[in-house]
């Protein structure tokens, strides 16, 4: 009994050696806490840069670097436990509600000279319009991804996810914001704000494409597509490009009348007790060459100019799917924070949806 | 030896670290976000009557099916030697060790169209859609789960007296006598603790049923990891609700088998 | 002893395995996989690379293996401790007690995630806390130690307590006859339960998501935040190693028990 457990000791003491091999030896001058998307940032593959790495080189500040799933569990944890941080990633509709709640910090533009390099779509978010509290790290909009090999045409609208002679084959957002969003445009409705009784109008359009479905996917849509086992579904752009990189079959298509056009943006929330370096870092995403490594990791769209100009190649930067030009993106729609009780009637009627 | 103290610590833990929190999914179940006294969170907790309905009747299926499977393999355990039982018993452990969500994303690619599984039923002429249905809820949930089902039954069987088997033989009776009026009767415990432990997990997961299943298949556990972020009321009064549903089975299970099992 | 097993149960037995780790050769499959998707693109070892080239897998790993070492070792002492403090209660305060130390594992892990959680950013909140490693440390052992009491209570109600008395007229002190006889005895139930406790801790994923706060990131949280676009074969790359450490462990483990068989049946 004893041997076993020595041997048991053994082997996860070797573990935790390599595990310090690559963390200890370093002094560092100060820290910042970076709570972020889960792969949403350059890591080293693929032989891109490692950002954190760099930015660690080049400061000597310690990036402690956890990431989440949602934006309601950030918001979450920020509003109800302890949790100090330094920089977080919210998406649109969080910042307005981060903001309205008076939870963010204003930042101190002076030292974040790379500010800009931003687009100017990008600098007055609708979030934030004097911009005194974000810099904008990545933005795109959504579209459908369709395999050419069961669609005889492009789609031109969000009409075709409800397509019956695709039946079985269609896959759909499972997150209650993006689904509905999709159900209330072709309804007539303005997903970006919207009522109790939108909703309930939404909620009846998705339940007759329900029939039609395949699944209701969120990460599952790479497998998916990428596999050839269905036949069109509603994904972020980058994703999109992610997806058509690995099966050629696969197409993109945006509908006509505009779509989601969504933004993550790096702000510094209240109980930030390391501000400068903050800054430091939220800089230090926008140097145009980290951004360029960034964008080139996660193919969702870049909001830095200087990385747009200088970085990029003219086939990525002509690819409408990626970079929509000014026409489609100014017919496409924002999200804005709604009530929390809105909000969770929209999450009831789409867990309704799918329990029926 | 005949100090109660030992166990002093472990009662001020439970206070603290079981009692109190149940007090709290309580407290919270039964005010609004302002912290006033309130039952709206259980009226909207009611609005997912189907989806509990539907999470306990997959976690039904699951437990039977993990039981058919475990019962003959921890009896055949039981007949090896002792040194390779203890190998099978590692070699059940051993998947546990991988992350749940990998063994999960393993199945789905197993399952997929022109999937390993799907391939090899159409060169027997079979052709059929083995994802996105509550049958392949079901079959994760198995998986997860079975060596949850395993473990119990053997322990309880090894404890067996084996002169208790032989002198079954003794008196006349065939192996299958023997294992009716012996063996079956002595692994109730086990069975118990075994239903428990996979019951249990299973009515209450979540993105297992996200992966493997089809547009009809949420299940409780996704409601509570959806709803408990922006509204806690809520989500705590679905908590307690599925806890009072999994207590109320267990006593009822109990009513069928002694004071040995867990609880 | 006659103990045989058919050809019959051999096969049974050999499916059961076949179902357990068909998805795991899938997994270790793709970790050799050039590409990043399940798309086979030919054979490569660069995920090997990139995994110990990623800092965040990295020490994810290293918590991962932390909290599971401490939570067991913890939860073992204070489980083993309360089984021998637990069999001197009589009668109904026993019954209570015994419920209420099962709770953890009869209620649904997302129960007492959440349950934790709200008491974990409460307390937070009063003494100005923050979540992170002590709260998830704290939770594992809450689940863990029930397994010990249930793994350690049944070798105490077998034991003979004249041993004890035995030890102690033999002259040793009560703290020489409790490690020498008793934890002895208890041995097996409290070896069990330590290897139970690791194995939940290891595989936990919903109670630490809800009590980890913001700072804190182990393996199977590290893996969940990734299916926010997908998940890196880096993972598999991981679980294969832990794959062979493990496998290597229980090949020695196996060895080992054989030499003493032999070693016993030579004695006998």
């Amino acid at each position: 009994m004893k041997r076993i457990i020595s041997i048991i000791l053994a082997v996860v003491m070797t573990a935790m050696c390599l595990v310090c091999f690559s963390g200890c030896g370093k002094s560092y001058v100060g820290e910042v806490n970076v709570y972020n998307w889960g792969e949403y940032i350059a890591n080293g593959e693929d032989g891109l840069m490692d950002v954190i790495d760099e930015f660690e080189k080049s400061t000597n500040i310690k990036v402690n670097y956890t990431t989440y799933e949602t934006n309601e569990q950030l918001y979450n944890m920020l509003k109800n436990s302890n949790a100090s941080y330094d920089v977080i990633i919210p998406s649109d509709y969080m910042i307005s509600k981060l903001i309205k709640e008076d939870m963010l910090l204003e930042l101190n533009y002076d030292n974040i000279p790379n500010y800009q390099n931003i687009m100017e779509r990008f600098k007055h978010l609708a979030c934030d319009p004097e911009s005194k509290y974000t810099v904008a790290y990545s933005w795109g909009v959504t579209a459908m991804v369709y395999d050419k090999t069961k669609l005889d045409k492009k789609p031109t609208s969000w009409e075709a996810l409800w397509d019956k002679n695709l039946s079985g084959d269609i896959l759909m957002f499972n997150n209650s914001r993006d689904a509905m969003a999709i159900a209330m445009q072709l309804c007539g409705i303005d997903p970006s704000n919207c009522t109790k009784e939108d909703i309930d109008i939404a909620a009846k359009k998705l339940s007759e494409q329900k029939p039609l479905l395949k699944m209701y996917v969120m990460d599952q849509v790479f497998n998916q597509m990428e596999k050839s086992q269905a036949a069109i579904s509603p994904y972020y752009a980058g994703d999109v490009m992610v997806m058509m990189e690995n099966n050629e079959d696969l197409d993109y298509a945006m509908p006509v009348d505009g779509a989601n056009l969504f933004y993550d943006a790096m702000c510094i929330p209240k109980c930030s007790k390391n501000k400068e370096n903050a800054e430091k870092f939220i800089n230090f995403m926008q140097e145009p060459k980290i951004a360029a490594a960034n964008f080139e990791y996660l193919l969702y769209a870049t909001p830095n100019q200087k990385t747009f100009d200088e970085y990029l190649d003219d086939d990525i930067k002509n690819n409408e799917l990626i970079f929509p030009s000014e026409e489609y993106l100014d017919k496409c729609y924002v999200f804005s924070d709604i009530p929390d009780d809105v909000y969770s009637h929209m999450q009831e009627q789409f867990v309704n949806i799918q329990a029926k | 030896m005949k100090s109660r103290k030992p166990s002093i610590p472990y009662i001020i833990w439970m206070v603290i670290f079981t009692m109190i929190p149940i007090v709290m999914i309580g407290f919270t179940a039964f005010t609004d976000s302002q912290g006033n006294f309130s039952l709206e969170a259980f009226s909207k907790a009611f609005f997912y009557t189907d989806v509990f309905i539907h999470s306990l009747w997959i976690a039904l299926l699951s437990t039977a099916i993990c039981l058919l499977l475990a019962y003959p393999l921890a009896y055949l355990i039981t007949r090896m030697k002792k040194s390779s039982q203890n190998t099978v018993i590692m070699l059940l452990m051993i998947p546990m060790w991988m992350n749940f969500l990998l063994r999960i994303y393993a199945w789905v690619t197993l399952l997929q169209d022109n999937g390993p599984i799907d391939l090899a039923l159409s060169l027997l002429g079979i052709h059929g859609t083995y994802i996105g249905n509550s049958a392949a809820v079901v079959l994760g949930m198995v998986y997860e789960y079975l060596p949850f089902m395993v473990l119990p039954i053997y322990t309880v069987m090894s404890k067996i007296d084996y002169s208790l088997i032989e002198a079954a033989q003794d008196l006349g009776s065939n192996n299958l006598a023997v294992f009716g009026k012996v063996v079956a009767p002595l692994s109730v415990p086990g069975i118990i603790s075994g239903v428990t432990m996979v019951f249990v997990p299973s009515a209450s997961t979540f993105l297992v049923a996200q992966y493997l299943g089809g547009t009809d298949d949420i299940m409780i556990g996704d409601v509570i990891d959806k709803i408990f972020w922006t509204d806690q009321n809520t989500g705590s009064a679905i908590s307690l609700i599925l806890m009072v549903f999994i207590f109320v089975f267990l006593i009822i299970m109990n009513l069928f088998g002694d004071e040995e099992a867990i609880a | 002893m006659k103990k045989k097993t058919g050809i019959c149960s051999k096969i049974y037995i050999a499916l059961m395995m076949f179902f357990l780790y068909v998805p795991i050769a899938v997994l270790i499959f793709f970790s050799f996989n050039e590409g990043k998707t399940t798309v086979w693109k030919g054979f490569s070892l660069k995920w090997y690379e990139e995994l110990f080239k990623d800092d965040n897998i990295m020490n994810a790993l290293g918590n991962t293996l932390i909290i599971a070492i401490l939570a067991s070792l913890f939860a073992t002492i204070l489980g083993t401790a309360a089984a021998i403090g637990i069999n001197n209660f009589k009668g109904k305060k026993r019954l209570v007690i015994q419920n209420v130390s099962n709770i953890p594992i009869i209620s649904p892990d997302i129960v007492l995630g959440v349950s934790l959680m709200l008491l974990f950013t409460a307390v937070g909140v009063m003494f100005n806390f923050e979540m992170g490693f002590i709260t998830v440390l704290l939770s594992h052992i809450c689940f863990c130690v029930p397994f010990v009491v249930l793994n350690v209570m049944p070798r105490i109600k077998r034991m003979d307590q004249s041993v004890y008395d035995a030890a102690l007229d033999l002259g040793c002190n009560q703290w020489q006859a409790f490690t020498k006889v008793v934890i002895h005895e208890l041995m097996p139930g409290i070896f069990s339960g330590l290897l139970m406790s690791f194995t939940y801790s290891l595989d936990d994923f919903i109670i630490t998501y809800f009590t980890r706060g913001t700072k804190f990131q182990n393996l199977s949280i590290e893996i969940y935040s990734m299916t926010h676009r997908r998940i890196s074969p880096k993972i598999n790359a991981l679980s294969a190693l832990l794959f062979l450490a493990v496998l290597i462990i229980m090949i020695a483990i196996n060895l080992h028990d054989r030499h003493d068989e032999k070693q016993s049946l030579q004695k006998t």
